[in-house]
């Protein structure tokens, strides 16, 4: 019973990182209709700016700070030099520049950086298990990650929901010429969006740093993830990432929990190891795949 | 009334609380040219689109040539001899005036599963294009791309394709929309001799070309029929000169 | 005989028949090249029987992409699937290539029926992902085969049997799997050639053009699309069965996502829907990746002596900084595909004049 409190703690913990880096990638998505595949080098240069200014300032949690704003620089930087440009053009021209900016930043990482990865050492506080219930102990920081993913959300909602902001954002991902014609400035705006985009993608990689090693790549397979989700739950829909992360995050973490035992029934140990993971992550595909087949524009998604 | 070329019963479609088709029924007589007028919004574009299978009814029936068709997908539609032309211009843009009407040729000789043969050097393809093309007198316009013709010539180009297909029944969706006052006479006096040989349903703006080409004309209101009848018939309709020809002639 | 002297009529067609005769002669002057010192000739041969089957695999994607309109961003997953066909046959005892190859292509061409009768109905970027989620789907299938290598992948013991016809092992092997592979590709660019200019591939091109107007022709198009989509995974099946004998390995990384991009970028940066389009891509993309770091170093080296004599040395600092400047290549290839992107749409077959038709 504990170990299933346990695993859906973690389940939601990873689906509310892969909100945060979903979050960005539908709303550029929704409003700019640009494919960035580049939105994971955004979640690793989160990570490599955290790793470098906790180091630097000795704290992880000022490191983090000191990151966010890093990755806004960045973010526009890259929206104002390249992404800017690929707006009018067709998806097959975004994935494709946007794979050449993935390369790019790997190599740029390795030059700063180097090679080899990097760990992230967490203050003391944050390092120990706190006690949920008497006989429920958590890792600290993965609590702190549910608790700061939850408010981001939260966040997130209100603002989009309920500022005058927010309302461009939802105007202009229904209808694109509908916010020019209300007197908007769609280059800011987008130019807005796209940084905040890359702040909510940094903050996902830098949560997640802790926990995985800080790595060249990190995230080019999480991208896949955070593109799964947002088609699942529409393109442009905020309440669809969400829903589509949670689910996510609940079948990798439990699907890699309790398959290897499931397995071990049938098949030789070493084998039920190799699957499990493996068959997790099969089963998010096959539920985008059963979700498209059934919904070809996503659980909430009003375009194609 | 059993032999109606193409027979409306019933159809309703809504679009969320908007109701595009209402109850509608309608018959189109073989050989006659029959026009759908109606202003903005009367759902006339929703009704051709439902004809030709682009979008399925809510309720009701669509017969074409004695046969129910109302669940057809639109492919199957134009093989019984029900073809369409676009209000917007949408030919294919990067294939050439010849290539467009030989690929309607190819369309009608059967299905395309043919690996090896090069299709632009097939007479059996390119004959019968040239000769559509003739036809609406774009013959010297055949090897241009057809982003590159001008705006009338595109709608011409529109025609020949459906003309191609050799239908029984042409859906013509505002053939003259954005044509000058010559082009539009071009292209009447090219329906005006396709008169008699091609049934045709006409959604138009242009009241001149309707009242010059038509048979019949139902007038489109809301989804509805407000009326059918012979040209005379609708300009003396007391009903149809308030709801639209009053405001939408002046 | 005009049909065969048409080509060279234009610098488009000469370009394309001097990369092909070129290609066909390397096994004849890379010795001469291997005695002037400037490439070994076994290295030049691996090189470039890898651009040929790559060449191959990008070849079908262009079908479908360059005439089809169809963004498929999982191709990589039929070239393991061809590969994982020969690995696991071969596993188990059966070596013949008049097994493999024809099961190879075969699986793939039912596998890309599957996919495309599920992923033709989405348009858009939703077609693009879900391409991408059935070879993500596979390419996890193959990290979970525990008794094939798993993640680590499985070396493949021999090549393929074609009962003696082509040497598989001595020092022929190579010369002779070079040839191979360039006659497979000399067959599969005839093919296309054929397929897009007959009545099917008029349909298709069609269908890329404007969907919505090919049915209204009276075309259904999905079928046309679906066929296509299968022809082109059985080609690319080909490449991928190819591709394992030419590594004799076979691992995930064959389908991983990153794969399907690079074809992509092939497709693209050698000109989409022109025949010898991909062939340029494959060449390009895989000489930018093989060679870009050793002229990078040339560039290098030279801006470094320039400024040793203008500045003098203190100024210049030591070269192997320079040259340590050059293992990043990558950020090189980036730009480069991004300018293309930005500036050159034609691809480098538009860069030798326009296609006589779109």
């Amino acid at each position: 019973m504990t170990l299933l409190i346990e695993q859906l703690l973690n389940g939601i913990q990873l689906g509310l990182l892969m909100f945060l880096l979903a979050a960005g990638l539908t709303l550029v998505f929704g409003i700019m209709d640009l494919v960035n595949l580049a939105h994971g080098s955004l979640y690793m240069f989160g990570a490599y700016f955290c790793a470098s200014f906790s180091a630097w300032t000795g704290s992880f949690v000022v490191g983090a700070l000191l990151a966010l704003p890093a990755a806004l620089l960045l973010g526009v930087l890259v929206e104002v030099v390249v992404v800017r440009k690929l707006y009018r053009r067709d998806h097959l021209d975004h994935v494709l520049a946007t794979f050449g900016l993935i390369l790019i930043a790997n190599d740029l990482v390795r030059l700063v950086w180097g090679p080899d990865g990097r760990r992230i050492p967490l203050p003391a506080w944050l390092s120990q298990p706190i006690r949920l219930t008497p006989d429920l102990p958590y890792p600290a920081y993965r609590f702190a990650v549910i608790l700061v993913g939850a408010a981001v959300a939260l966040l997130l909602y209100w603002l989009v929901g309920r500022t005058r902001t927010g309302m461009w954002i939802r105007a202009g991902a229904s209808n694109r010429t509908m916010i020019g014609a209300l007197g908007v400035n769609v280059e800011a705006l987008f130019t807005l969006v796209f940084g905040l985009g890359a702040v909510l993608a940094a903050l996902a990689g830098l949560m997640a740093a802790p926990i995985v090693t800080v790595s060249i790549g990190m995230g080019d397979n999480i991208l896949i993830l955070a593109f799964v989700i947002i088609v699942i739950g529409g393109i442009g829909s905020i309440k669809g990432a969400f829903i589509a992360a949670m689910v996510v995050g609940m079948i990798d973490t439990v699907g890699r929990a309790f398959l290897p035992d499931l397995l071990k029934s049938f098949l030789s140990v070493a084998a039920a190891n190799t699957a499990a993971p493996a068959i997790s992550s099969m089963m998010i595909y096959l539920l985008m795949a059963g979700v498209l087949v059934w919904r070809p524009t996503g659980l909430f998604g009003a375009r194609s | 009334m059993a032999d109606a070329m193409l027979k409306i019963d019933s159809l309703i479609k809504r679009f969320g609380g908007l109701v595009a088709t209402d109850s509608l029924s309608l018959e189109v007589e073989p050989g006659e040219v029959h026009a759908l007028i109606g202003p903005n919004g009367a759902g006339k574009t929703t009704l051709i689109a439902q004809l030709s299978g682009f979008l399925r009814p809510d309720a009701g029936r669509i017969e074409f040539a004695g046969q129910d068709i109302t669940d057809l997908p639109a492919a199957a539609r134009v093989r019984l001899g029900l073809a369409r032309s676009f209000q917007i211009t949408s030919v294919l843009r990067d294939f050439t005036a010849l290539d467009n009407v030989a690929l309607a040729e190819q369309a009608r000789q059967g299905h395309s599963f043919r690996f090896w043969r090069p299709a632009r050097a097939d007479p059996s393809l390119r004959e019968p294009a040239r000769a559509a093309l003739r036809e609406v007198g774009l013959a010297d316009r055949a090897d241009v791309v057809a982003a590159l013709l001008s705006h009338g010539e595109q709608r011409q180009l529109e025609v020949a394709m459906a003309l191609a297909s050799d239908p029984r029944m042409l859906l013509l969706d505002e053939p003259m929309a954005g044509m000058g006052p010559e082009e539009s006479a071009r292209m009447v006096e090219l329906l005006r001799g396709l008169r008699g040989r091609r049934t045709m349903l006409l959604v138009e703006h242009d009241m001149d070309a309707v009242f010059a080409l038509a048979d019949r004309i139902t007038v489109l209101v809301y989804g509805r029929a407000l009326a059918t009848g012979t040209p005379a018939e609708i300009r003396a309709n007391r009903e149809v000169r308030v709801a639209y020809l009053g405001e939408g002639d002046g | 005989m005009t049909g065969m002297t048409a080509p060279l009529r234009t610098w488009r067609g000469r370009v394309a028949v001097g990369l092909l005769v070129m290609l066909a002669l390397l096994p004849w002057y890379s010795p001469w090249l291997d005695a002037a010192g400037i490439i070994s000739q076994r290295f030049a041969l691996t090189v470039m029987t890898r651009v040929v089957i790559l060449a191959i695999a990008a070849s079908s994607l262009n079908l479908i992409l360059g005439y089809g309109g169809m963004v498929s961003f999982g191709h990589a997953v039929y070239i393991g699937i061809g590969g994982y066909t020969v690995g696991i046959l071969t596993y188990h005892g059966i070596g013949s290539g008049f097994v493999q190859f024809p099961l190879a292509i075969l699986l793939s061409a039912l596998l890309a029926l599957a996919i495309g009768a599920l992923s033709l109905r989405t348009r858009g970027v939703y077609f693009i992902m879900i391409t991408l989620a059935f070879a993500q789907l596979l390419y996890y299938v193959a990290v979970g085969l525990e008794a094939y290598g798993a993640d680590d992948g499985l070396t493949i013991g021999r090549r393929s049997d074609f009962a003696g016809l082509i040497p598989i092992r001595g020092p022929n092997k190579f010369v002779a799997f070079y040839l191979l592979s360039f006659v497979v590709l000399l067959l599969v660019l005839g093919l296309v050639h054929r397929l897009v200019n007959s009545r099917f591939g008029m349909a298709l091109r069609g269908t890329k053009s404007n969907d919505a107007r090919m049915q209204a022709l009276g075309f259904p198009t999905f079928r046309y699309r679906i066929v296509a989509f299968a022809i082109a995974g059985a080609l690319c099946g080909l490449a991928g069965a190819l591709l394992a004998n030419h590594t004799e390995f076979i691992s995930p990384a064959m389908m991983h996502w990153t794969r399907s991009g690079d074809l992509i970028v092939m497709v693209v940066l050698g000109g989409m829907g022109s025949l010898l389009g991909p062939v340029y891509g494959a060449v390009a993309f895989l000489l930018l990746e093989e060679f870009l770091p050793a002229a990078l170093a040339m560039v290098l080296t030279w801006l470094h002596a320039g400024l040793t004599a203008v500045l003098g040395a203190a100024a210049a600092g030591d070269l192997d900084a320079w040259l340590k400047m050059a293992e990043y290549w990558q950020i090189a290839l980036g730009t480069i595909l991004i300018l293309v992107v930005l500036y050159a749409r034609g691809g480098i077959d538009g860069l030798f004049g326009r296609s006589r038709h779109g």
